[in-house]
């Protein structure tokens, strides 16, 4: 059995799951800023810029997920190698569409053919963290927008009353007590982006439900040391717990975060922990 | 400065040539016995030690890359990987998007399995792995069919009832009809045989592959590999 749980398959297994919250870790933040910087956009006084963060937030709003993974991706990597092999081999003269093939010379490939199978992986890794970000950063976006539009507006005509300019006021006023606002939809978003995981396997990273999926399949003994049925279900099972313990702890922390953010805030958390203290 | 542009221009034409040796081979992993995952999570199989021999003949160096069933033709056509080799059947629809070598097997058998005999499969639920002969096959009689992503997915709905009966590469299901449970209902013969899939455009590197899978067919080793895996047919 512990010869069973140690095989080369279920070691990869095992680092998918670091696959899964290294993405996690990386697009929370990223998407975070994607979203905030959309949302300060979205509020510019430049029409331009309002229109251009407006746009950002509503389009990728209303694209279904799946549609965006799908069709984003593989735009985004043509796009870059078109780009690349127009840098990289001008003297170039066939067509790069010859019929359904999108065919740039080697030097333009990302990665490079010779590259080995791993800066393949992170290179779809990468792309996967990006897609994930802009998904996810236009959301975020929305919920920070509400947010610093819920910051009471006399805090504000305070803070100009005292000779802030505008931006101070923004990053001294608004923006330290938007969170407060932004959390509940942010803990949303961040527990939705946990169970969105599972789209990486579209991209072609190989995550956990590939890997529960291709350890659960029957086994036949020629082909493995460990013939077994189907066992698809309890590797699912396994998945299960891990997504509703990862889930619950995120609650916690988020609680945790909630009580430490309501602090002094003119809501009615922060008027209780006032009213107990 | 002169030297800088030089040494960048031959290190780029390295580059290019380093580059241009390395084939990047596509499989599914999850098709026994032509390619799956072994234990150690590598890739192997009868279309493992194949495109090996192959690419030894051929004096190119190879990697193996999986990819899901569904996308394995857009990925090779927007040139993720060069050339399939995954158990694919030679076909004319695909022949119209990608282009095929010589077979490596014979046109083999498809066979429907099924918990017990004595059922019409011409009326029955069958199921069959997306995109594949079969599934068009099934779709083309009165059956009704039920597509899976996955071969193993396929075998397992007829285990657990939710179809009647899976129709498959028969060489895909003899180890598995093997170790019981199921029982052949019948042949059907489909396909052309199963080749390597190239992009089009790429048919110098199909060449080489072609003339390496002809050099096996005449010295047999082609013949002792199929052996080897249990596969119907020799050439």
């Amino acid at each position: 059995m512990s010869c069973y749980l140690t095989t080369g398959k279920h070691l990869s297994f095992y680092a998918s799951f670091g696959t899964v919250l290294l993405l996690l870790a990386v697009t929370a933040p990223v998407s975070l800023g994607f979203g905030f910087a959309g949302a300060m956009a979205a509020r510019a006084r430049l029409t331009p810029l309002s229109w251009l963060g407006k746009g950002y937030i509503a389009i990728v709003r209303g694209v279904p997920d799946i549609a965006f993974f799908l069709f984003f991706v593989i735009a985004l990597d043509q796009g870059i190698e078109y780009l690349l092999h127009q840098v990289r081999c001008p003297d170039w003269t066939d067509p790069i569409r010859q019929g359904a093939d999108f065919v740039v010379c080697d030097s333009a490939k990302m990665p490079l053919n010779s590259s080995p199978q791993w800066i393949h992986e992170v290179y779809g890794f990468s792309l996967a963290v990006l897609t994930f970000a802009i998904v996810f950063g236009a959301f975020a976006g929305n919920v920070l927008q509400g947010a610093m539009n819920s910051v009471p507006r006399g805090q504000i005509e305070t803070a100009e009353a005292y000779g802030m300019t505008h931006r101070q006021a923004f990053w001294r006023i608004l923006v330290p007590q938007m969170w407060i606002y932004a959390l509940p939809g942010l803990s949303n978003l961040w527990m939705v982006l946990i169970k969105a995981t599972p789209l990486l396997f579209l991209l072609g990273v190989e995550d956990i439900v590939y890997w529960a999926r291709e350890l659960g399949a029957s086994k036949q003994a020629r082909f493995t040391d460990y013939p077994h049925g189907d066992w698809r279900m309890w590797y699912f099972l396994a998945l299960l717990i891990f997504y509703l313990a990862f889930t619950r702890v995120s609650e916690i922390v988020l609680d945790r975060l909630t009580l430490k953010l309501s602090h002094g805030q003119a809501t009615v958390g922060g008027e209780a922990q006032r009213k107990a203290a | 400065m002169k030297n800088l542009i030089l040494s960048t221009a031959a290190l780029a034409l390295t580059a290019g040539i380093a580059s241009a040796d390395v084939v990047r081979l596509g499989t599914e992993g999850a098709y026994p016995p032509y390619n799956f995952l072994n234990d150690a999570g590598e890739v192997d199989g009868f279309e493992r030690e194949l495109g090996d021999e192959l690419c030894k003949r051929a004096e190119l160096k190879c990697e193996w890359v999986t990819n899901d069933w569904d996308s394995i033709i857009p990925n090779l056509t927007s040139g993720n990987y060069d050339a399939i080799i995954a158990g694919m059947s030679i076909t004319e629809e695909r022949a119209e998007v990608v282009d095929f070598t010589q077979g490596y097997t014979q046109p083999s058998p498809s066979a429907y399995a099924a918990l017990a005999e004595g059922l019409d499969v011409n009326t029955a639920v069958v199921s069959a792995q997306s995109s594949t002969i079969q599934a068009a096959h099934v779709a083309s009689t009165g059956a009704t069919l039920v597509e899976f992503p996955t071969p193993d997915e396929t075998v397992a709905a007829v285990k657990s009832g939710e179809v009647d009966a899976v129709l498959s590469d028969k060489d895909y299901l003899n180890p598995i009809v093997a170790e019981g449970g199921l029982v052949f209902l019948g042949d059907v013969y489909l396909g052309g045989g199963i080749g390597m899939a190239f992009r089009q455009s790429d048919d110098e590197l199909r060449g080489k592959f072609d003339a390496a899978i002809a050099s096996m067919k005449a010295d047999g080793s082609l013949n002792a590999l199929l052996a080897k895996w249990e596969i119907e047919g020799q050439f």
